[in-house]
C-alpha cells in the first residue's frame, strides 16, 4: 500500500492532472499517454484548480471497516472549473448536499494503516461557504 | 526589515459547549465558564489533524499574496500534537504546498509556543540571508483526558505566517525569549493525555514567563503599554490573558480584538497566533502590537510588531472572527467519537 500511495501523492495532495498538448484533452487521474492520440501524445502536467460544482453523489451507509467512523459518508462527482470531472469524498453531512452546489478542495486525512501504520492524506471537497 | 508577508488561519467548524461537557461530568457549567472564561471550544473533524490544519492555514497564507511554493525555502511546524512521533509534519506540509524540495524543514515542539519559535527561526534565516521566505506554522489538535479540567479548553486550530523581507504587511521590530525549567504541564512519551500541576500552572509558569518576556522587550525598546495599539498573550483560558494584560498595564480595549479563546478554546501552538491574526485583520498602518506566547515547560517568546502601509492592499476577507462564527455544535457523544475517546472493540 505505501509505495502505490506514495507514487501518487503529488496528484492526491493537489489537483494536478495531465494535458495532451496534441489534442488538448485533460486527464485526472493523470495519464502517461493520451488514449486518443496514442504515440502522438504530448503530455504535460496542469493545475486543475480547487473549485468546482457537484454533478452527482452517493451516500455510503454500509462503510468498509476503515470508514466506519465516518458513516454515512459522501462520494461525489465534481466538475472542476477546468472542466475536468473528478471523483472525491465530500466532507459534509448528507443534509447539506445539493446537486449543482459549489464545492472547494481541502486537504484531509484519507485513513491510516492502524495505530502504528502510515497515515494517508489527500484532497477532499467541502461545500463553498462564500 | 524582516516581517510578515502573509498570514492564514484555520479553525475547524465543530464546537462543543462547556454545558455539554459539564453535563457528562456532573459539574456546574456556570462556575466552569466563570472560572475559565471559556464558553465553547473548537473540535477537529474525524479527518482533520495537525497536518491537515497546517496545510489549510498555510495555503490561505500563500494564496492571499499569490505566493508560489518555489518561493518558500523553509517550513517549521510547531505543535504538541504532531500525528507522527517520528516523521516530520513539515515534510507532508511542504509536499502539499508544492514547495521545491530544496527547503529546510523541522517540526518544533514547545507546548503552546512552538509556533512562535518557528517564527523566530524564520526571522533569523531571512535576516542572515539563508532564505528569502520561510513558513512558520503553529497548529494543534490538543487533547485533554476525559473528566480532566483541560477537556473544557483543549481545542484545535492553526495559524501560518510567511516570513520575508519584501512587501511585508508588518515589520517585526524585535523579539526575545525567556525560558526556564518549570514543570507546570507535560506529557510523557507514549502517553495519550498530558498531565499538569494544577494551580502551579499560574504564577510560576504562565504569569512569570509572559510578564518577564513582555516587560523585558518593552524595556529594551523604551516602550510603555500605552505605546501599543494592541496586545495579545497566550490564551490557555479566558482569565489568564486578561489578568496578565491588566498586571502589565494594558487596557481591555487593547486586548479585546485578539481574545478569541472564549469561543474556540485554547488552540495551543496556534492560540496567541490566531489572536494575533484577528488583530491583523483590523490593524491599520502604524499600529504597534505586542505578541507574547507561552509554552509550558516553560518559556515565552515576545515580539514587537509594527504594521506597514502594505496592509491596506492586503486581502483580509476571510477574517478570524468570521471563521469563529462559522460553526456547528456537537454533543459529547460525537465529541468522544471524533477525538477517539471511545475504545473500539
Amino acid at each position: 500500500m505505501i509505495p502505490s500511495f506514495w507514487r501518487k501523492i503529488r496528484y492526491r495532495y493537489n489537483l494536478t492532472g495531465t494535458k495532451c498538448e496534441n489534442c488538448g484533452r485533460i486527464y485526472h487521474p493523470p495519464r502517461n499517454i493520451c488514449p486518443e492520440c496514442r504515440r502522438k501524445s504530448s503530455i504535460t502536467e496542469v493545475d486543475l484548480g480547487d473549485r468546482g460544482e457537484l454533478l452527482t453523489y452517493s451516500i455510503v451507509h454500509d462503510a468498509p471497516e476503515s470508514f466506519k467512523l465516518q458513516r454515512p459518508y459522501v462520494i461525489g462527482l465534481i466538475k472542476l472549473e477546468s472542466g475536468v470531472v473528478v471523483t472525491s469524498q465530500i466532507s459534509c453531512k448528507p443534509s447539506e448536499l445539493r446537486i449543482g452546489m459549489k464545492v472547494k478542495a481541502v486537504f484531509r486525512k484519507y485513513g491510516e494503516d492502524g495505530e502504528d501504520g502510515i497515515i494517508y492524506y489527500g484532497t477532499k471537497f467541502v461545500p463553498c461557504e462564500e | 526589515m524582516v516581517g510578515i508577508v502573509s498570514y492564514g488561519t484555520y479553525i475547524p467548524r465543530y464546537r462543543i459547549k462547556v454545558e455539554e461537557i459539564a453535563k457528562i461530568w456532573g459539574e456546574d457549567p456556570e462556575s466552569i465558564k466563570g472560572g475559565l472564561g471559556i464558553y465553547e471550544k473548537s473540535v477537529p473533524d474525524i479527518d482533520e489533524d495537525t497536518v491537515t490544519i497546517s496545510v489549510e492555514c498555510a495555503r490561505e497564507a500563500m494564496k492571499r499574496v499569490s505566493l508560489n511554493g518555489s518561493e518558500i525555502q523553509a517550513v517549521f511546524v510547531g505543535s504538541e500534537s504532531h500525528p507522527y512521533a517520528v516523521k516530520p509534519t513539515a515534510t507532508i506540509v511542504g509536499e502539499a504546498l508544492s514547495i521545491d524540495s530544496f527547503f529546510h524543514s523541522a517540526d518544533l515542539e514547545f507546548a503552546c509556543k512552538a509556533g512562535t519559535a518557528g517564527i523566530q527561526n524564520c526571522i533569523a534565516m531571512v535576516e542572515s540571508g539563508m532564505i528569502r521566505n520561510g513558513l512558520a506554522i503553529g497548529s494543534d489538535t490538543s487533547q485533554g483526558a476525559p473528566g480532566d479540567p483541560l477537556e473544557y479548553s483543549a481545542a484545535a486550530g492553526g495559524a501560518a505566517f510567511v516570513i520575508g523581507s519584501e512587501n511585508v504587511i508588518v515589520e517585526i521590530k524585535d523579539t526575545l525569549s525567556f525560558t526556564t525549567d518549570t514543570p507546570d504541564f507535560w506529557r510523557r512519551e507514549g502517553q495519550p493525555y498530558p498531565s499538569h500541576g494544577g494551580r502551579f500552572t499560574g504564577e510560576p509558569a504562565y504569569f512569570r514567563h509572559v510578564s518577564t518576556a513582555s516587560i523585558e522587550i518593552m524595556k529594551r525598546n523604551d516602550l510603555e503599554p500605552e505605546d501599543f495599539s494592541y496586545a495579545v498573550f497566550h490564551m490557555p483560558n479566558g482569565k489568564f490573558p486578561v489578568r496578565v494584560a491588566r498586571n502589565l498595564g494594558f487596557s481591555s480595549k487593547q486586548i479585546e480584538q485578539g481574545l478569541v479563546v472564549r469561543y474556540i478554546g485554547n488552540t495551543y501552538s496556534a492560540s496567541s497566533l490566531i489572536g494575533f491574526c484577528a488583530i491583523l485583520d483590523v490593524a491599520k498602518p502604524g499600529d504597534r502590537i505586542l505578541l507574547t506566547s507561552f509554552g509550558s515547560g516553560a518559556g515565552s517568546d515576545a515580539f514587537i510588531i509594527e504594521v506597514t502601509e502594505n496592509i491596506e492592499s492586503y486581502d483580509r476577507n476571510q477574517s478570524v472572527w468570521k471563521k469563529i462564527e462559522r460553526k456547528e455544535y456537537i454533543d459529547y457523544g460525537m465529541y468522544a467519537k471524533l477525538r477517539r475517546k471511545i475504545r473500539m472493540g
